[in-house]
């Protein structure tokens, strides 16, 4: 049995351990490290990392059914937090570095490459979820309301285990695999939703 | 589209015409060839520097031998590097067959004591909108087709890439159908910039570049040069080529650099040079527009892409 508390204990190693990449990268980056073409590998970097860690979440959203896992889900709004951390880095990366800041160039890239599409939607999904984080908000909008907005992980994860798919040009496994989770884990939910109505409100 | 009067040169002329590149920018792309690369060899950086374009520098051996796509060795751009090591280029063969007047094989070095192998100082542009600038050695695929002598009937070239999966680990995969084909119209093969290359900085082709001897079109996306190559057939039809087959709609058979017309997952109007920051505009035609143009004066390019 893992309590609240050896969870919460945990936090602060997990904060420095997910956190430890980003700083890496931008020291590879800065120092000349990052192989012979670092802005696409820094990008792919963290656009991994972030659409890992929006799996993670979910996947806590599961655990957390177990009963001795039950309070795993206090690790669950600082690793959505981290997600979008590493999108919004991700997302920067092209805009400044790849695309420096041609607006022009990068709003037809939005409009007509659909992966950039399903990239694009999904970060603005993220957006309400990260703004809606706190306690405080939490209690002003209150439970239902926030649960609500928070479904739109779904969408998110989608589309941005789709970015990946349509991305890769050929062997598609690794993507295969994220969508793969994705859709057990949502599975996972819909049989519960089915099977125990009052449990998921 | 600006294009610079270097850009538009005959090659034979731009070849010819001595550059005299200033003493520092020399020195700055020395610096950036490993020491390593040439331990072995003389090669003298100025042979390449004075073929180059005004604003095209060299990319450095490094560069080009440990980022580049060769699903052989696996999907990645630094598996061709980390996988390629138990390949085996020689002993080597070249089958040609289909309609010639003799079908035969030959030995890699009798077609190499045949021909004169010469330096080609070429812009590579790959459809995923990164390039580089790469000094082979080669000599013009034409003069191979001579020595195969192709039927008049014949319209169009195939190549087939060597099957190998136990020395080419990506193979064991069926990420593509293997073996990988490319093909061109007898006159694009036939045109004085298409080479087959046998090295790249004065080495020997290395196995990840496709050794022991590839094809080279440099006003086509890097797939069409295909790597490796065991077998050169002649048809009256258009072959089939390896990623047009795997997705018709994203790759076509001519695959033009053209910054007009657009792949579904990159823009191509512009690209970004390996070792540069920004991007850089792509030429049309990958800037050997007055080489190739008119060969597709009657070809809608949007159509055949």
């Amino acid at each position: 049995m893992f309590s609240t508390k050896n969870f919460n204990r945990s936090k602060p190693v997990l904060f420095i351990l997910i956190l430890f990449p980003s700083l890496l990268w931008a020291f590879q980056f800065v120092t000349g490290n990052l192989g012979v073409n670092p802005i696409e590998k820094l990008m792919d970097e963290l656009g991994l990392m972030a659409l890992r860690l929006i799996i993670i979440t979910l996947m806590i959203t599961t655990l957390s059914n177990i009963k001795s896992l039950k309070s795993i889900v206090v690790l669950r709004r600082m690793i959505g937090l981290f997600a979008f951390y590493y999108v919004c880095l991700h997302f920067s990366t092209y805009i400044v570095l790849d695309h420096f800041l041609d607006m022009q160039f990068i709003i037809q890239d939005i409009i007509k490459r659909p992966f950039i599409t399903f990239g694009f939607i999904s970060f603005l999904f993220l957006i309400p979820l990260a703004s809606t984080s706190t306690n405080n908000i939490i209690k002003r909008l209150g439970f239902k309301l926030w649960k609500k907005i928070h479904y739109l992980i779904y969408p998110v994860a989608i589309l941005a285990s789709m970015h990946f798919y349509v991305l890769v040009r050929a062997d598609k496994t690794e993507p295969v695999i994220y969508m793969g989770i994705i859709i057990l884990l949502l599975l996972h939910r819909i049989f519960k939703r089915i099977t125990r109505p009052q449990l998921a409100q | 589209m600006k294009i610079l009067g270097s850009e538009i040169t005959p090659y034979k002329t731009y070849l010819n015409r001595r550059k005299f590149i200033k003493g520092s920018l020399a020195s700055a792309m020395l610096a950036t060839v490993t020491s390593s690369a040439f331990a072995n060899h003389d090669s003298d950086l100025s042979i390449y520097t004075k073929n180059l374009n005004e604003n095209d520098k060299l990319n450095s051996y490094e560069e080009i031998t440990t980022y580049n796509n060769f699903y052989e060795f696996g999907t990645h751009k630094k598996h061709p590097h980390l996988n390629s090591g138990n390949f085996k280029p020689s002993p080597w063969t070249i089958k040609i067959d289909g309609l010639v007047k003799k079908p035969q094989t030959f030995d890699l070095e009798k077609i190499l004591s045949n021909v004169t192998i010469e330096d080609r100082v070429y812009r590579l542009r790959c459809v995923e909108a990164w390039s580089m600038v790469i000094p082979w050695q080669g000599f013009q695929l034409s003069e191979l087709i001579k020595m195969a002598e192709p039927l008049s009937s014949a319209k169009y070239v195939q190549f087939v890439t060597v099957f190998r999966p136990e020395e080419m680990p990506g193979q064991q995969k069926r990420t593509i159908i293997w073996p990988y084909r490319e093909g061109l119209r007898m006159d694009e093969a036939m045109n004085p910039l298409t080479i087959l290359a046998t090295g790249l900085y004065g080495h020997e082709m290395p196995n990840q570049n496709g050794a022991p001897i590839r094809l080279v079109v440099p006003w086509k996306y890097g797939f069409k040069s295909i790597k490796s190559i065991v077998e050169i057939r002649f048809l009256d039809t258009q072959p089939e080529t390896s990623w047009e087959t795997l997705a018709p709609w994203e790759y076509g058979f001519y695959a033009n650099v053209n910054p007009n017309v657009n792949h579904p997952r990159w823009s191509q109007g512009t690209e970004r040079r390996i070792g540069e920051f920004k991007r850089r505009e792509t030429l049309m035609f990958n800037g050997y527009e007055e080489e190739v143009a008119h060969l597709y004066k009657d070809l809608d390019l949007t159509k055949f892409y």
